[in-house]
């Protein structure tokens, strides 16, 4: 990507890279897509529930990537939005909306609204000062949720109900919701990378490298990067929507700072910018730490470590490693 | 709520934020003058901590504890400086936020391993034990009282150190432009490990400190660490006299905000809305306070000049 008197080798090259990690893409999503028939024989409703939960993450990860593998914009708040959109689900739910549509409308709204706001005061600042700003407004809507008291405050809020699309339970918690957070995530991914390749993303790229300089061409990156901010903000908002769904269940835990933090991890872990990596980071992250913890009880002592190691030695994350070994092919 | 509960939650907040102080002192330095994030932060604080409890056990004296616990403190943190960090100094910020995650995961557990899960406490050392009468209906830990200065004793020597010596000064310089302090021939490498290896000193001094006031558990430096990065953002990046105040400023808003909070809600609102408004933006004080504070001054209260 970098050479560009080598414009011909370097475009071969590219398009092969493109074409390899859209097939890992494709290959993961079908896996994913063929696990609760896997499981039906082997591990049974327990994996599938856990994958289930892993997608999910990967939906609030791969929108988390918009922002920092695109516009170099580490926001440490990115769970707010998870736990919002799980909110007003719940929410929506306890007051009697069970009809989906209206309940998506209304967390697409109001998470790309809070997105919104708080994007236009965040991204006065920049570096550092931005990752703790976004942290600031997460810990402020956490701390708003926990104080909720008529939808369970600390506590959380256990939901009877499940969204419906004319009248199916294509959201209750079980394959109809599996497949509804493939569909989703699969949308995602495919949008998140779409926008990446297009003028936007790469306004956006160029804004990470050098914001004087896109400014003096005439491009007013506060907005663009104000757009991905919403952008990104209302795809967690629907990863709450489905949180919410599979746990049947609120709480404010969903926004702490802790979650936003492993969201981070994923994106990083599995290679920031590139089409897979949050993607490839929220699938590892989950299901390594699941089998760890099969193997003991104390699976931090292997999986810390491990992190160290990855940094250490596989420069790119995950995808980094994976290109990498195609390579030597 | 009358004038001695307000003197004893100023005093509280002083104590707290002197605390903060010390942990941040060494954050701000790291990631100011070597542009390091470094999450293990907290955990040094965590192990100041429990070596001060272990070898309170071998030693049953608390100020031998203390040496003891600073020392290895130090060793430990020179040692990760070696093994880890060192390799990540030119590596991007995300890099090192997740190689010292890693690090946070690994200390955490074991120390839970080591220690066990339940909490642990250090009791105050025998001369410091007793509480003085401040007023006439108010008795206060004279252990309080001494961490209070002894923190407000090291945020002068740091001051003095950073200001008026040649280290400081190469400190100092580090944090506006490294990579000149570098080329005009000093070891920037060698700079970096004395940094390191003092801010993990000072937070370790912190958690020893902490022990007889606080309770030890795995984990207990890691929402101190979030609050240290609130303080020295809001203090601007690489600055100590700007951690100090910040410090002080957080430590006070939270614990008045904490007792105060709910009486002022009461005032606008019923009594039970109040009582789940109240917690709840105590809770939110520091960091609406710093969003504040950043929408004003971008750069923290005290930016160290050329500092990125």
């Amino acid at each position: 990507m970098k050479g560009v008197s080598v414009a011909d080798a370097g475009a071969l090259g590219q398009k092969r890279r493109t074409d390899l990690s859209l097939f890992i893409g494709i290959v993961v999503l079908a896996l994913l897509a063929v696990t609760p028939f896997i499981t039906g024989f082997a591990g049974g409703k327990y994996v599938e529930a856990l994958v289930l939960k892993a997608m999910i993450l990967a939906i609030a990860a791969v929108s988390l990537d918009l922002l920092i593998g695109q516009g170099g914009l580490v926001s440490f708040g990115h769970a707010a939005f998870v736990g919002l959109g799980s909110y007003v689900t719940g929410i929506a739910l306890t007051e009697g909306v069970t009809n989906a549509l209206p309940v998506l409308a209304l967390v697409i709204s109001i998470s790309g609204l809070f997105a919104l706001i708080t994007g236009a005061i965040s991204l006065r600042t920049s570096g550092v000062y931005f990752i703790m700003i976004t942290l600031a407004f997460g810990q402020m809507l956490f701390f708003s949720l926990s104080s909720l008291s008529t939808y369970g405050g600390d506590d959380g809020l256990t939901l009877w109900d499940s969204p419906t699309l004319f009248g199916a339970y294509i959201f209750e918690a079980g394959s109809g919701l599996f497949y509804s957070a493939l569909v989703i995530l699969a949308l995602t991914w495919l949008l998140v990378w779409r926008l990446a390749q297009s003028r936007f993303g790469r306004v956006l790229r160029a804004g990470k490298q050098n914001a004087v300089r896109v400014g003096t061409l005439g491009f007013d990156i506060f907005k663009y990067r104000l757009v991905a901010y919403v952008i990104a903000g209302l795809l967690a908002g629907i990863a709450g929507f489905l949180t919410a769904c599979q746990a049947e269940y609120i709480s404010p835990a969903t926004a702490a700072w802790q979650n936003s933090g492993n969201l981070i991890i994923m994106v990083v872990l599995g290679g920031m910018g590139t089409r897979n990596g949050a993607l490839l980071g929220a699938l590892f992250v989950v299901l390594i730490e699941e089998s760890l913890s099969l193997i003991t009880l104390e699976w931090k002592l292997i999986f810390g470590p491990l992190l160290v190691l990855i940094v250490l030695f596989a420069k790119g994350g995950l995808v980094g490693l994976i290109s990498r070994s195609g390579v030597r092919q | 709520m009358d004038s001695t509960l307000l003197l004893i939650q100023i005093l509280n907040g002083a104590q707290y934020g002197v605390l903060l102080f010390l942990i941040a002192a060494g954050l701000t330095l790291v990631f100011g003058v070597m542009g390091f994030i470094n999450l293990a932060h907290g955990v040094q604080y965590m192990i100041g901590a429990y070596l001060t409890f272990m070898f309170m056990g071998v030693t049953g004296n608390f100020f031998a504890a203390l040496f003891l616990g600073l020392v290895t403190a130090l060793a430990l943190g020179l040692a990760l400086e070696a093994l880890v960090l060192r390799h990540l100094y030119d590596r991007d910020h995300l890099d090192q936020v997740l190689a010292t995650f890693g690090i946070i995961l690994f200390v955490n557990e074991a120390v839970k391993v080591i220690w066990g899960p339940a909490t642990l406490t250090i009791p105050p050392p025998e001369i410091l034990s007793a509480s003085i009468q401040l007023t006439d209906n108010l008795r206060y830990p004279v252990y309080r009282l001494a961490l209070i200065v002894v923190g407000v004793v090291v945020a002068a020597a740091l001051y003095l150190i950073v200001g008026k010596t040649r280290v400081g000064m190469l400190i100092r310089a580090g944090a506006s432009n490294a990579e000149m302090v570098s080329a005009l021939g000093v070891n920037i490498r060698r700079l970096f490990m004395i940094v390191f290896g003092f801010g993990a000193m000072l937070a370790g001094f912190a958690g020893a400190l902490a022990a007889p006031v606080f309770t030890l558990e795995p984990g207990m430096g890691d929402n101190l660490l979030i609050v240290a990065f609130v303080v020295i953002v809001i203090g601007g990046i690489g600055s100590i006299r700007g951690a100090f105040i910040a410090a002080l400023l957080v430590g006070l808003i939270d614990t008045l905000g904490r007792s105060l909070a709910t009486d002022v809600m009461h005032l606008f609102f019923n009594p039970s809305a109040a009582n789940q408004i109240g917690p709840s933006l105590a809770s939110m004080l520091i960091y609406i306070f710093m969003a504040g504070v950043l929408f004003f001054r971008p750069q923290g209260l005290f930016p160290a000049r050329g500092a990125a």
